[in-house]
């Protein structure tokens, strides 16, 4: 058994706590894993992006085309992405578009989200949800990385257990934070 | 702690050195921070920091070095002393080191003495992606490759004895994809309640290394480094797996590529795993390379194994094709992947690998960029902002390494020169003297400690005419809030003794010297006006607080907002000034409450009093 996913997003937004809430909980239930993730640079508003791979794996990234899903927390993010999976795989991505700072100054540009989503669409499942408005819901923007987990595990595209994903959350965030992230999992989890 | 537990965890490659280092029984680990390396030494400033809060004594001593070079001494002195000592730093460390590296070889150690560079192939987060691997040989000191975690843990353990038993230090080499992978690594019982060890120094050695020692010293090296060969052969860290009458020799993060490319593509084949990769094993590849009919060494960045394997197979007499460099996709530069290993295994066993095995969407994605910028909040954006208004459009900026090396983005364009750690003051002096254009340096203020003050003193010394801006933010901010110097409180969670920079800077005899805040936009462009008007040099220290740090400090934080009725849409906010909380709205600008940090320059930019409190 190989599985990959990717995990993309912007520096801040809980990104490498996400991917490490998934290794944690996979070797729970007893599986190797394998995950890569870039440090320095990305925290000072840049892309950032996670690969986490469980199974009989070795190389700590993907080669393009073979994830099996991408989880990404911004629709620019997705599209940057779709290269590494695989054909009619999974793109779970939130909706709230983010503008690269360039962009603003008129580097670049961002397409009209329809656009983003419909690229994606052609090659893949494509899986929209507001994120953002369940974090809200859960009791803080900051819980966004964890709804995405929800939904992540709803999916059912590794195979881990809910109550791996619960413990090691509960091992993760502070405790007084713990029941907002939990409510933040099944909101995420009840969306799919 | 998780660091300390036992059993099975996931741990990053660096915090799994950390761990190896502990598991044994370190007594001295000293650094200068640097990505990809940096989390070693965090982790083992986190373990003295929590025994320290649990009442326990630290059984390590740890110090942020001022420089690599510094580190290495320290540590080359107590390992000589008799403890076991821990270094660890970037690739480019290594530069700063190398002069007390290269005689240290020599010289040798007593306690086991393990060197850590972290190289960055493909430059995730550095200036260049030299490949470190040419300074054990360079050196003649034996180096440890890992490919995953655990092996990063085992190998620095293994790396401790090794050095004992040769009387060398042992370079532990890594790259991004080892330091900065996590995998499952196996955690065995960890005593931390031992002492602090004491060290002695025996006098009478051959350590002075004037040259009738170092004639005597050379040739003792290669002894040890020949007795390095003989365990090199006998290494367990070299093994050979998989059967086949084709071969493929890899070393350190290529190896698990190289492992999955097999597997994927269904090859069986022989694969000379190299954990020791300096010296080489050169008898057992002699005899892998007898029993192949055609070999490929895959391997990033330099030809260093492939060479090592070619000059082996001469020497032997030994007439089998070897591939590597410029075959199929294997390059001299960046890092390697799957797609590069896979498709050029592909190749080298005649397989198709696109068509027949994984299906791969040929994407072109054209994506805006999104690089990292400087924070919302962040001092630097105040200073660039001042320096830009009053400074003469063709100023040189050299500039040096931190965050404040994002001024190179537009709208402040702030760097135009960049070598290597304080080279924006010796490129200053340079600059200033080639050219009439007017100069004004960058540098930070851990980044002034640890390679400016030479180059400080040159400029004072010769009399040299431009500005220096030491942008101090209390920290070493890039690579995650290090104590510098200037701080009150050491890695160990000690007290330290600030060093006073102002003063610094007056002591070594510049005559114009400005501190300012550039927070407040005007007192920061009246001084930078006048130190651009001093005949000679200036200094302008400007000092606030990361935005990072202050935010971790501070609980309440005033927010900004915009008064649409007073705003012009000039965007001066967005194009000139560049914080990324701004944003247009339709045709509205605006801040992101979530983004502002409340630092109350944007006020003083906007040239309609639009920019007001939030109520």
């Amino acid at each position: 058994m190989k599985k990959s996913i990717v995990i993309a997003g912007i520096g801040g937004q809980g990104v490498i706590t996400a991917a490490n809430i998934v290794a944690k909980a996979a070797l729970k239930d007893g599986y190797n894993v394998v995950m890569s993730e870039l440090h320095g640079m990305a925290q000072r508003g840049g892309n950032v992006e996670c690969t986490v791979r469980i199974g009989n794996v070795y190389s700590p990234i993907v080669a393009n085309g073979t994830a099996d899903a991408i989880i990404s927390f911004e629709p620019l993010e997705a599209l940057r992405n779709l290269p590494k999976v695989k054909k009619n795989g999974i793109v779970l991505t939130d909706i709230n578009p983010i503008i690269p700072p360039l962009v603003s100054l008129g580097i670049g540009n961002y397409p009209k989200l329809e656009e983003i989503f419909d690229r994606i669409a052609k090659h893949c499942k494509l899986i929209k949800i507001n994120a953002d408005d369940l974090a809200r819901k859960a009791g803080s923007i900051l819980t966004k990385n964890v709804v995405m987990l929800g939904c992540l595990h709803a999916l059912k595209i590794l195979p881990i257990k809910e109550e791996s994903y619960i413990k090691t959350i509960k091992e993760t965030v502070p405790e007084k934070y713990v029941e907002m992230n939990i409510k933040a999992f099944n909101l995420g989890k009840e969306k799919i | 702690m998780e660091l300390l537990g036992k059993g099975k965890k996931v741990l990053l490659g660096n915090e799994a050195i950390a761990r190896g280092a502990l598991e044994a029984g370190v007594d001295v680990v000293t650094t200068y921070p640097g990505t990809p390396s940096s989390e070693i030494a965090d982790s083992i400033s986190m373990v003295a920091r929590y025994l320290k809060s649990t009442g326990k004594e630290v059984p390590f001593y740890f110090q942020y070095s001022t420089n690599e070079k510094v580190a290495i001494e320290f540590a080359s002195a107590s390992s000589y002393a008799g403890l076991r000592a821990l270094t660890c730093m970037k690739h480019v460390g290594m530069n700063v080191a190398s002069d007390a590296f290269m005689t240290y070889a020599y010289v040798g150690c007593n306690g086991g003495h393990v060197i850590v560079t972290a190289d960055d192939p493909s430059c995730h987060s550095s200036q260049n992606e030299q490949d470190n691997r040419l300074y054990a040989k360079f050196a003649s000191l034996p180096m440890l490759e890992p490919s995953n975690p655990q092996e990063a843990k085992d190998m620095t353990i293994k790396a401790f004895e090794l050095s004992e038993e040769l009387k060398l230090p042992v370079i532990l080499r890594i790259t991004t994809r080892v330091a900065h992978a996590r995998g499952v690594v196996e955690l065995k019982e960890l005593n931390m309640n031992m002492k602090k060890k004491e060290g002695k120094f025996e006098k009478g050695g051959l350590a002075v290394t004037v040259p009738a020692i170092a004639r005597k010293l050379h040739p003792i090296l290669l002894e040890k480094i020949e007795k390095a060969r003989k365990i090199s052969n006998e290494s367990e860290l070299n093994f050979i797996e998989g059967n086949g009458e084709y071969g493929i020799i890899t070393s350190g993060v290529s190896y698990n590529y190289v492992k999955e490319a097999l597997d994927d593509l269904g090859i069986e084949c022989k694969i000379f795993k190299i954990g020791m990769s300096y010296p080489l094993p050169d008898e057992k590849i002699a005899d892998f390379l007898k029993k192949c009919k055609k070999v490929i060494v895959v391997e990033e960045l330099e030809p260093f194994l492939e060479e090592g394997i070619k000059v082996i197979a001469k020497e032997k007499g030994i007439d089998v094709e070897i591939i590597g460099k410029g075959y199929g996709n294997l390059k001299r530069y960046y890092e390697y992947n799957p797609d590069i290993v896979y498709s050029t295994l592909a190749e080298f066993f005649g397989k198709e690998w696109k068509k027949e095995n994984i299906e791969v969407n040929d994407i072109e994605v054209n994506v805006a960029p999104r690089p990292p910028i400087l924070c919302p909040g962040c001092p630097h954006r105040a200073t660039y902002y001042a320096v830009k208004q009053v400074a003469p459009k063709n100023t040189i900026y050299p500039t040096d390494i931190g965050c404040y090396t994002l001024g190179l983005l537009p709208p402040y364009e702030t760097a135009d020169f960049l070598l290597c750690m304080g080279s924006s003051i010796g490129t200053g002096c340079g600059f200033s003297y080639a050219t009439k254009q007017k100069v004004i340096s960058f540098i930070g203020d851990s980044t002034f400690y640890h390679a400016g003050l030479p180059a400080l003193i040159n400029a004072v010394h010769h009399n040299h005419n431009f500005v220096v801006v030491i942008l101090d933010n209390y920290t070493t901010a890039m690579t995650g809030h290090q104590p510098h110097p200037g701080n009150e409180i050491n890695g160990m969670g000690n007290e330290a003794l600030p060093i006073d920079m102002e003063k610094l800077v007056k002591g070594m005899g510049v005559k114009h010297v400005e501190v300012i805040d550039p927070r407040n936009l005007n007192e920061a462009k009246e001084a930078i006006k006048r130190a651009l008007e001093y005949d000679g040099l200036s200094v302008i220290i400007s000092k606030a607080p990361c935005i990072l740090l202050e935010r971790k400090l501070k609980k309440e934080r005033k927010l900004y907002q915009i008064n649409q009725e007073k705003c012009k849409k000039c965007k001066i906010c967005i194009t000139k000034f560049a914080c990324p909380a701004f944003y247009m709205d339709k045709n509205e600008v605006k801040i992101n409450p979530a983004l502002c940090t409340g630092c109350g320059v944007c006020p003083q930019v906007c040239p309609f009093d639009a920019i007001e409190v939030m109520k």
